[in-house]
């Protein structure tokens, strides 16, 4: 076999598996490559994050409008204080804005759902490093089936 | 004297196995510790990389393939008896990303390209080539044993991303063209679970590693090959058993310690 | 052209073992410059293990080679590789690269260390093959090539960096009447011509004796006669008699060393 027929091989061969490289990283691991600039990140507190994790989608109205990228306990608090990475082409959300912990399905992957609040003239828009107030922890399955069994044994009183 | 005799035994194997670890050592260091020539040293590499990566590369998609669809059509007969048969890309891909990836990548490595080194560098032993480039003056270690080394090296890791891609590739076809999951929950629960950092580097890491030790071992085992054609057969069968269970061994202790905690 | 007369290679008191097995107790040996020196001696004497030892690829239990006053065994391993480019080799089974034609085959150790460019290297090689007589087989593989051709494509490669010296490891053995006539002419003349230092390591009693200028007697892990041909063959040395004239018994015995014959007969199966 000529030497040329080699190289050419070995060139798509080295192609092929950076194809397979790209197609991973970013079809399947879905990297974003927009990182720094075009973000702005937004923090909030809740009381139970239930199975959110690093990562975790933030979506508005089911568009996805940015990412949780960490997870840490407020040391004083002592509640969990996540901090979101938005991005910076939806920038219009009001102050007033509620923040959810939300499940897509009955067992699927938890996510945070944002649900913008009312404009007002007093009421500015959240930036950089701004902090929601408004937000509803994870329904946690096990607490709902407590309260259930709980109400059902009240109401048979 | 038995449990003497026994003992003696034991220790003889060991001094034996550290001889063999420390000869080992000192060829791989001769080898990948040298003035690099990129001149002479490129062609070489190209070839090599042609032998051990080009010519494996059919067995590895094809079975990429396979466990693809395999893996795929098993999970989904699991995970829709719960009712999330949604989940079966995150199954397939960690799956693929995770272990079988890098492990059958490896496994199937070490019988196609690494058998295959082992009898060119015994053959090229026993015909005294070896010692022939020795006594023109040409380090057998820089001009044979280095370029299969690196192209090894290199060619593996690449080999493996390319099982997991087309594996998922696989998974897809079952799940959603086979099984009708939705194409769009299928991608993107898929994309939510699976980590650049710890999947993908991960993947890379491990067979990386199993490349060094393979490639290590076979080239190792051809080098001190005994020169006949029974000592040529047992080097190539001592290298396919010997890097397989390296590599599961490697495999639990990396997965301990990039996943275990 | 002033002859230099001190020997090229001088070994002296060299001693190996392979294991527990003692190959070499105490050899010494001197091969002149510019002569055809014969090592001979009966088959498993470890011949091939000398000429490793001369080219430094095996490390003596004790004593020196000294090639050209350099000290094979004491020169670090670039020094080594420089004294290596004075010899070369040319090994039992030739020992060409198979997976390249005959013409790389000769090139290889041109293309590796002259640095030359290739219209010049290609000149040098096409000169070597027609020494051999092989021109036309450059495009051939080594394993398109019977025996004999492979030895001499392999000579043609020892010769390619114009050596001082070579080394013919059994360039005999195994070979038919006409290859060996070949050989033997070749040898001789390629000396002649270039003021070569030949060893020549062999068993082939006539043919050696045909063309050595000086012969070695190796046997029983020492050198146990030495002279020109006519010198050998005049000694009265019953084991170097035997050893010329192949007869199947005598000082060195038909039987590998073994217990009585009749005993171990008797003995039975226990």
């Amino acid at each position: 076999m000529s030497t040329r027929k080699i190289e050419l091989l070995v060139g798509l061969f080295l192609l092929s598996g950076l194809a397979a490289f790209l197609i991973l990283v970013f079809n399947v691991a879905n990297v974003e490559v927009n990182s720094g600039k075009s973000n702005y990140s937004l923090q909030a507190s809740f009381s139970n994050i239930g199975g959110l994790k690093v990562r975790s989608p933030v979506k508005v109205g089911g568009v996805v409008v940015g990412r949780v990228s960490a997870i840490e306990l407020d040391p004083v608090k002592l509640v969990p204080v996540v901090t979101l990475t938005m991005d910076k082409r939806y920038n219009q959300f009001p102050e007033t804005s509620s923040l959810a912990i939300l499940t897509s399905g009955l067992l699927g992957e938890q996510f945070l759902g944002l649900t913008p609040g009312f404009v007002d003239e007093d009421v500015a828009m959240l930036g950089d490093g701004d902090k929601i107030d408004d937000t509803r922890s994870a329904l946690v399955l096990e607490e709902l089936i407590g309260q259930f069994l709980y109400s059902m044994s009240s109401k048979d009183k | 004297m038995g449990l003497i005799n026994t003992i003696a035994a034991m220790g003889r194997n060991a001094i034996e196995m550290m001889l063999g670890f420390g000869q080992a050592g000192l060829m791989l260091w001769g080898a990948i510790f040298q003035k690099p020539r990129i001149a002479k040293g490129l062609p070489l590499l190209v070839r090599q990389i042609y032998v051990v990566g080009v010519q494996s590369m059919v067995i590895i998609l094809v079975s990429g393939l396979f466990i693809g669809l395999v893996l795929a059509l098993q999970g989904y007969n699991i995970l829709v008896g719960f009712g999330t048969e949604e989940s079966l890309g995150p199954m397939v891909a960690l799956s693929l990303l995770r272990e079988l990836g890098p492990v059958v990548t490896a496994l199937l490595f070490a019988g196609r390209a690494g058998s295959a080194l082992t009898a060119e560098i015994g053959l090229m032993k026993s015909t005294e080539q070896l010692s022939s480039l020795e006594m023109m003056a040409i380090d057998p270690l820089r001009q044979v044993i280095a370029p299969r080394f690196w192209a090894g090296v290199i060619s593996m890791p690449l080999l493996a991303l390319m099982f997991s891609a087309i594996g998922i590739y696989g998974g897809h076809l079952v799940g959603v063209e086979w099984k009708g999951i939705d194409s769009g929950a299928f991608w993107s629960i898929l994309q939510a679970s699976v980590e650049w950092r710890e999947d993908i580097v991960n993947c890379l890491i491990k067979s990386l590693v199993f490349a060094v030790v393979i490639t290590w071992i076979a080239l190792y085992r051809g080098y001190q090959v005994t020169p006949n054609p029974e000592g040529l057969s047992r080097a190539t069968t001592q290298t396919v058993v010997q890097s397989s269970l390296a590599v599961l061994a490697l495999d639990f202790l990396l997965t301990t310690m990039m996943f275990g905690r | 052209m002033t002859q230099d007369l001190s020997p090229l290679v001088e070994i002296r008191h060299l001693g190996f073992s392979r294991g527990n097995r003692v190959i070499y107790e105490d050899i010494s040996l001197s091969i002149p410059r510019g002569k055809v020196t014969a090592i001979m001696g009966p088959s498993g004497i470890g011949k091939t293990t000398l000429l490793k030892l001369i080219g430094g690829q095996l490390q003596p239990d004790h004593g020196q080679v000294l090639f050209d006053g350099h000290d094979v065994h004491r020169a670090s391993r670039s020094e080594l590789f420089e004294l290596r480019k004075r010899m070369s080799m040319l090994f039992q089974s030739g020992a060409l690269f198979t997976d390249i034609n005959v013409f790389d085959n000769v090139a290889f150790a041109l293309r590796e260390h002259s640095g030359l460019p290739e219209a010049i290297i290609r000149a040098i090689v096409l000169m070597k093959l027609e020494a051999v007589g092989l021109r036309g087989a450059a495009n051939l593989m080594p394993n398109e090539l019977s025996g004999g051709m492979q030895r001499r494509a392999a000579l043609a490669r020892a010769m390619a960096l114009e050596p001082e010296m070579v080394m013919y490891d059994e360039p005999f053995a195994g070979q038919d009447p006409i290859s060996m006539g070949v050989l033997v002419k070749l040898i001789r003349e390629l000396s002649d011509a270039l003021n070569l230092t030949s060893v020549v390591v062999s068993h082939d009693v006539h043919e050696v004796l045909s063309i050595a200028d000086y012969v070695y007697v190796v046997a029983d892990k020492k050198v146990i006669a030495h002279g020109t041909p006519a010198q050998l063959q005049a000694l009265d040395n019953p084991q170097l008699k035997q050893f010329i004239q192949g007869a199947p018994d005598g000082p060195v015995p038909f039987h590998y060393p073994a217990e009585d014959y009749q005993k171990e007969l008797a003995r039975g199966l226990d």
